[in-house]
């Protein structure tokens, strides 16, 4: 038997309250329940990367977390890296460097770089590396990525 | 209607290849794609992300048998389960169907028997997709477990069953080719050195990051509508059609935004039938998305390969004769089955000009996941083995492996012995800029213990000659549309899945008309709004949607310039139009100006582009598959250091230097170079698609390894432009030659450092190891070369 949950989070800056299956993931109440379908399903399994959201700042596979568990919480997705209509200067980067090639890892990978750049702003090879290990890419080789962040990190090219 | 003549050629008047362009588009980036910005927004729409009013779910049951007979399906427990609409069986859409026609035999889901471990057998439609997901678990369907077939000596072996029963000659070989060109024999008396040797290529997988999906929505005329996440737009319509017993007229099918493919998404699949079916039958809207698991089943990627390799060489270097033989493990369905076969020999020559070749290729069925086109489709195996063979040979002799290839490489101009026709090589030009980028000669030899470098070199076809249908059609077609608010919109059957298809287009027509990409909307793969394209598979869409584009934009340009010409009272030929305008001396009109004279003078702007390859190279019976009008080159470098203790190796860097003809965008294509290098990466360390009798032991990201950041080495892509006479402004493909070379220059690299033949990828450390105590790789027996005789039963 499904049993249902009241739920309220804090999605891209606006508070939100909706039922929530149980059992169900964050992943499923962002697409499902909330529309925001820039957050991507690749694996459910949190094996890929493609479903990362921030929750609280910190970059989370929204796949494997319960819903239930996020009550009160902060959530970023990629809509709201630019929710003010301006582009988060890794968006801007990863575009001018084609980035993106299917663009289905690309908005995981995105808040990321976001998360890393909020705590870091100016981060080494090493810790852009840690903050993309978790994220699969399977166009570009990372190269572009790896460019992009660099660029964002302010390192020479 | 009158057909044209057979042979017609349709494409532009000029190629524009040897051309200075006027337009400042071509060859020039730092300002993204056109639909990059969708991208890294989320606001790009894949099927998984839409929704329809009253839309259902499906879920499908899978075999967990290797090979079985279905004796019986009771779908009672499931009907009754909540939220469940209906459930459907393989008999419910029995028509078979193929990605290669005349090797039909696939159909939605399984009749009467199973082929694989997790082939589709029946399919739940509920209101939600944890309804469907839990439904389908409560069919129950009894089987009558058969002896599999999991091996390729298996699917040889006369009194092993047969998998198809209804083929025409009762085997469980799909399609054996032989051909013999020049002389091989008379090749190895002449040769001062003859090596034979066994290579192994192990199966791999795509790994789309979107699995795939399908949206199908009734039409209120009997018709359908169907998103669907493919590389394939019109071969997918055609299947459809034939499947349901519709007209093609009748399916709208639309490709949205599609998360990759890699050729992994170029059949038609379970999704787009079962979602189409259940929709024309429950007239609702029912949406089919696969769990990476499924993903997983799907497969349609490399073929397990078997090679025989036996080459001569003279004291010279030159190669005097190739003798192949390969078997192909391809799963239980023929997907492009018959193709492969060819493509595991027509390529062996390429990029040398070698006089004597001979193959035998074969693929057979198993009871495995099928086998299909991935990146490289074919061509990777024997440019594997070949690749090693060269340098092992050039080792005999005494002779510099890159000396080697620098002497014989094919030129221009010319024609290969079996009849491919060479336009453009930038192949030497790629050798010195990948030899002086990683310092080649410097490091060959003196890198010290358990270090190594290596260099291989690759030749890929720029689409085939011939399409999937033997007709006279265009490939490629594009309607271009303009109008007097300077609004440019392309209409192209094309299919982007990420490679950057929309951005080449808007690129080829910016650039002839003088404005900037971002100004052109592309409108593509939608089989009620768009000209016919056959797809994004064999590299084809540079070359000849490109050329079609071309052939529109040079009309349109026509029309401006002859409008501009008479405002501006010059001649049409000194116009000329870049920077958002029309040109004459210091005059200027802006493009929108220019539009708006040109429909005043012409009526409506419209214009169409259209291109079917040239028939060239020579003809001979069964020359089908292996043409192309043109052909890239890759020549690569890989620098590697091994841990002697552990067996790991790490990739130093990978050089990589591919002709491309002309560069229309320059991060595009070092992303495409890039991305062959990072998955042939993948493929020459760490990935195999593996099975314990019938069963993959790899169907998860945590299993199937594939290489994150901390796996990729560096990669510096170089791109040589050689200047196709036949490409749209001398451009060629990109997006899969790069990888032939990858895993042979790691090989090599290989045994550089360990001293041995690695012939058996991928590079585990376990392999490695063997090799780093002098252990060399193990080969089994050689399987038949001849198909087993069978009394029809």
């Amino acid at each position: 038997m499904v049993t249902m949950q009241k739920l309220s989070l804090n999605v891209n800056g606006e508070p939100v309250t909706c039922a929530v299956e149980s059992h169900g993931s964050l992943l499923e109440v962002l697409r499902e329940e909330l529309r925001l379908t820039g957050t991507k399903h690749g694996c459910d399994l949190g094996d890929c990367g493609a479903c990362t959201v921030l929750v609280d700042g910190r970059p989370t596979l929204s796949c494997i977390t319960l819903a239930g568990t996020c009550e009160q919480r902060e959530i970023t997705t990629v809509e709201g890296l630019s929710a003010d209509g301006e582009l988060h200067p890794i968006q801007d980067a990863l575009h001018r460097h084609v980035g993106a090639q299917c663009g289905y890892c690309t908005p995981g990978i995105a808040v990321r770089l976001a998360a890393l750049f909020d705590e870091t702003p100016a981060p080494d090879n090493a810790q852009i590396n840690d903050a993309l290990g978790a994220n699969i890419c399977r166009c570009t080789g990372y190269t572009k990525i790896l460019a992009a962040a660099r660029e964002v990190a302010g390192m020479d090219q | 209607m009158s057909t044209p003549a057979a042979g017609a050629v349709f494409g532009p008047e000029k190629t524009h290849a040897d051309e200075t362009l006027d337009g400042g588009v071509v060859g020039h980036g730092g300002k993204g794609k056109i639909d990059g910005m969708d991208r890294i927004t989320g606001r790009a729409m894949f099927v998984a992300d839409m929704q329809l009013p009253r839309m259902l779910h499906g879920k499908l049951l899978r075999s967990p048998h290797a090979h079985a007979t279905i004796c019986s399906i009771d779908t009672t427990a499931a009907l009754a389960a909540p939220g469940v609409v209906d459930v459907m069986v393989g008999t419910d859409l029995p028509t078979r169907h193929g990605a290669i026609p005349v090797a039909s035999d696939e159909t939605a889901l399984a009749i009467e028997k199973v082929r694989y471990i997790g082939e589709p057998v029946a399919c739940v439609v509920a209101t939600t997709e944890h309804q469907a997901r839990a439904a389908a678990q409560l069919i129950e369907v009894v089987y009558e477990p058969l002896e599999a077939v999991v091996t390729i000596d298996d699917a040889l072996d006369g009194d092993k069953p047969i998998i198809h029963h209804n083929a025409r000659k009762p085997s469980n070989v799909l399609r054996r080719v032989f051909q013999s060109h020049g002389d091989a024999d008379a090749g190895f008396a002449e040769a001062d050195a003859v090596l034979e040797e066994c290579y192994e290529y192990p199966a791999s997988t795509h790994v789309p990051l979107e699995p795939h999906a399908a949206l199908a929505q009734p039409l209120s005329d009997g018709g359908l509508k169907i998103w669907s996440s493919t590389q394939n737009p019109h071969y997918v319509h055609k299947t459809l059609a034939k499947v349901l017993g519709l007209r093609e007229a009748d399916i709208r099918l639309i490709k949205p935004a599609v998360g990759a493919g890699y050729g992994g998404k170029c059949d038609t699949f379970v999704t787009d039938l079962c979602a189409s079916h259940l929709a024309l039958r429950l007239q609702r809207p029912v949406k089919m998305t696969l769990e990476r698991e499924e993903v997983f089943y799907a497969h349609r990627g490399r073929h397990r390969t078997r090679m025989w390799l036996k080459m001569g060489m003279k004291k010279d270097g030159t190669i005097t004769a190739i003798d192949f033989k390969a078997w192909a493990d391809g799963g239980a369905y023929s997907s492009f089955g018959v193709v492969t076969a060819y493509y595991l020999g027509v390529f062996l020559g390429m990029p040398y000009e070698v006089e004597n070749i001979r193959f035998m290729s074969m693929r057979v069925y198993t009871n495995h996941p099928p086998c299909g086109p991935k990146r490289g489709h074919g061509a990777i195996q024997p440019r594997f083995a070949l690749e090693l063979h060269i340098d092992r040979l050039a080792h005999m002799l005494g002779l510099d492996p890159v000396d080697v290839r620098l002497m014989q490489l094919v030129k221009a101009g010319s024609q290969t012995v079996n009849g491919l026709q060479v336009t453009s090589v930038g192949l030497k030009e790629c050798i010195e800029r990948v030899v002086e980028a990683s310092d080649y000669r410097k490091k060959l030899g003196k890198l010290g213990p358990h270090r190594g470098i290596g260099l291989a070199c690759s030749a890929y076809m720029c689409g085939a000659l011939h399409g999937v249908y033997p007709d006279e059609l265009p490939h490629s077609g594009v309607q271009l549309q303009l109008d007097r608010s300077g609004r440019v919109t392309i209409f192209a059957g094309t299919a982007d899945v990420g490679q950057g298809s929309n951005h080449m287009l808007a690129a080829v027509v910016s650039e002839r008309l003088g404005i900037d990409p971002n100004q052109c909307t592309v409108i593509e793969g939608d089989t009620e709004l768009t000209p016919v394209d056959l797809g994004s598979y064999s590299s084809r869409v540079t070359f000849m949607a490109g050329n079609a584009a071309l052939d529109a934009a040079d009309k349109m340009r026509a029309l401006l310039f002859d409008a501009v010409a008479d405002h501006l009272q010059c001649d049409v030929e000194a116009l000329s139009a870049h920077d958002g305008a029309i040109h004459h001396g210091e005059e200027q009109v802006p493009f929108k100006e220019a539009c708006i004279l040109a429909e005043t003078k012409h009526g409506t702007l419209g214009r169409e582009g259209s291109y079917k390859p040239p028939r060239i190279g020579n003809r001979f019976r069964r020359q089908s598959v292996g043409p192309s009008p043109a052909y890239s080159f890759t020549a690569q470098v890989a620098e590697v250091t091994v841990d002697p203790e552990t067996g790991m190796t790490k990739i130093d860097k990978m050089w990589c230097a591919h002709d491309l003809g002309r560069v229309l965008h320059p991060e595009i294509a070092y992303g495409q170079v890039e991305g062959c290098v990072y998955m042939g990466v993948g493929e020459a360390m760490m990935e195999e698609q593996a099975y314990r009798d019938g069963m993959m032991t790899t169907p998860s990201l945590l299993e199937y390894r594939i290489p994150t950041v901390y796996d990729t080495p560096p990669i510096e892509a170089i791109l040589v432009e050689s200047r196709d006479p036949g490409g749209p402004f001398g451009a060629k493909e990109t997006g899969e030659g790069p990888q032939l070379s990858t895993v042979p220059a790691i090989g090599i690299a290989l045994h550089n450092a360990t001293g041995q033949w690695l012939t058996r990828p991928p590079y585990t450390p376990d392999k490695v190891l063997r090799a780093v105590q002098g252990k060399p790789t193990r080969h089994k027996k050689l399987p038949p070369e001849t198909v087993p005789r069978r009394r029809r039963d």
